[in-house]
């Protein structure tokens, strides 16, 4: 318990007091080279919470210090194209025909300047700072399970120990409370796999954003792309697992007034919305409540130099309550990053044990 | 508006990654995590199921013991009553028997002692007859005058002698 609690701290107070580094560093780099530019909250939020083609870990003086990642780009009028991101600079030069647009519809991303001027973005497969994480997370997933399953391989009889016994909890939890009471008791084991890993990639992707430098702090989580395969994943499983009275059910609900069907098929267009709405809800949800918590806790860290512009005093005195209030933010994203795995799980669950649903009863 | 479009490339890669993380953890790792936790279950479940078996029996058994206690305690006061019973009776014969052996010595002693008396009686009868005639003698010596008169005397004496 003293472990854990020691973790917190340590955890908090890592969450507090990194990151101001980096962005009082970043704000030194851009005043450094745009001469007096005016500090942006919203840019400096936007180039954390955004995905990027280096891993950013600090910059001392007038260097910036990234991890360069693969580009992986496919053009049409130029074919394939496989380098380093370094090439760019930082972001500053072109390579090729290709470069990163500072401003515009395709801000942040790689597009091509064709020959008459305009920009076009080519297909893009780049190992940007997302999929680094993505990567590294499923390493650790890998790692983790892999390990557990060996130990019970072993003997399944012995006592949990180590990491297996933070994993049975939650793996008994998913299993005997959300998947039993949401899918039913005669199918939800072939449905476990897939909520028992989701449940795991969200909530340690979860972690891992939370956590201020290399490797996390990408804002995996909060990237509607990943949350939107995610939801794609339940969507699938719903609907290539429905029953029949599923898909009767969604034309010609029984119980419902005939007037609502017909002339004009009221419940059935939304009956039929519902199936689009609900993979449509995961995705924003889990991206949303990530992606806000990093909003605010960054927004707080804004404060401090928003203040600073005005006096220097006045951003000490405001970073004592931006850090306090951060410290406080972060405790709660680490319930959050809980939760929002929770919830995925357990809506996953319940939409694939609506689906299955029979109703002899109505029939 | 950037924020809220799915990328393409990140799409892609997710897509291909987790599709693989799910089929190596559902092969390599729920397959043999699930399987054990059942199978804990299913052995505790065992384990406290021949443990409640256990104390069935083991009452079964208590009661059984029980039972046969009692019927022991029973038995043996059965034994013990029969052989008082027993006892009793043993006694009552051997005083039954004794007392017939008593009286069948008494009887032998009578008829013993009673044969004795006759004897004496009839020695004792010689005997006065003896003295009688010793004595007759003597006063004869004396008075020897009248023979048959003094015969008839003495043999009405003798036969006024009732030593009955």
């Amino acid at each position: 318990m003293v472990k854990i609690i020691r973790l917190i701290i340590l955890f908090s107070f890592v969450w507090g007091v990194s990151p101001i580094c980096v962005v009082a560093n970043e704000e030194h780099a851009t005043a450094d080279t745009l001469a007096p530019k005016k500090f942006n909250t919203g840019d400096l939020i936007f180039d954390h919470i955004k995905d990027s083609y280096e891993w950013h870990i600090t910059t001392i003086g007038h260097s910036h210090i990234s991890i360069p990642l693969p580009v992986i780009l496919y053009s049409k009028s130029n074919g394939f194209h496989c380098f380093m991101s370094s090439k760019f600079h930082h972001g500053k030069e072109s390579y090729l025909r290709f470069h990163v647009a500072s401003e515009g519809e395709f801000q942040r991303k790689i597009v091509e300047t064709m020959e008459d001027g305009t920009e076009v973005r080519p297909w893009d497969f780049s190992i940007t700072k997302n999929v680094t994480s993505l990567f590294i997370s499923i390493i650790l997933l890998l790692f983790i399970f892999l390990a557990v399953a060996k130990r019970y391989t072993e003997n399944f009889a012995r006592a949990p120990k180590g990491i297996q016994s933070w994993i049975e909890p939650i793996v008994v939890f998913i299993c005997d409370d959300i998947a039993k009471p949401s899918i039913g008791k005669e199918k939800y084991q072939k449905y476990l796999p897939y909520l028992l890993t989701s449940f795991f990639f969200i909530f340690i992707n979860n972690l891992m954003g939370l956590f201020p430098f290399f490797p996390g702090g990408a804002n995996l989580t909060g990237d509607i792309s990943v949350t939107l395969v995610l939801a794609l994943f339940t969507f699938a499983l719903t609907s290539f697992s429905g029953s029949r009275d599923y898909w009767v059910h969604l034309i010609n609900a029984p119980g419902i007034p005939l007037w609502l069907k017909f002339p004009f098929p009221l419940m059935p267009i939304v009956e039929i919305m519902g199936v689009f709405i609900k993979p449509f809800v995961l995705t924003i949800r889990l991206f949303a409540n990530m992606t806000a918590g990093h909003i605010v806790a960054l927004g707080f860290y804004s404060l401090i130099f928003i203040f600073a512009e005005k006096s220097i005093f006045a951003g000490y005195g405001i970073s004592v309550l931006s850090i306090a209030f951060t410290v406080f933010m972060g405790l709660l994203e680490l319930l959050v990053a809980f939760i929002q795995a929770y919830v995925f799980t357990l809506l996953s669950a319940l939409y694939i044990g609506l689906a299955l649903e029979r109703h002899p009863s109505h029939d | 508006m950037g924020l809220v479009m799915p990328e393409f490339g990140l799409f892609f890669w997710m897509l291909l990654s987790f599709s693989l993380l799910l089929y190596v953890l559902k092969r390599f790792a729920w397959g043999p995590i699930l399987n054990a936790l059942s199978e804990r279950e299913k052995s505790i479940e065992d384990a406290l199921q021949s443990a409640e078996n256990a104390k069935e029996e083991m009452l079964k058994l208590q009661s059984g013991n029980e039972r046969i206690l009692k019927e022991a305690i029973l038995e043996r006061e059965n034994i013990v009553k029969e052989a008082r019973e027993l006892k009793a009776s043993i006694i009552q014969e051997a005083r039954h028997e004794a007392s017939v052996e008593a009286n069948k010595v008494m009887e032998h002693a009578k008829m013993a002692v009673e044969r004795e008396r006759l004897a004496a009686i009839s020695e004792i009868k010689i005997l006065i007859a003896n003295f009688s005639v010793d004595i007759a003698g003597i006063i004869l010596k004396e008075k020897l005058t009248e023979d048959s008169r003094q015969k008839e005397l003495i043999q009405n004496y003798i036969d006024q002698i009732n030593l009955n």
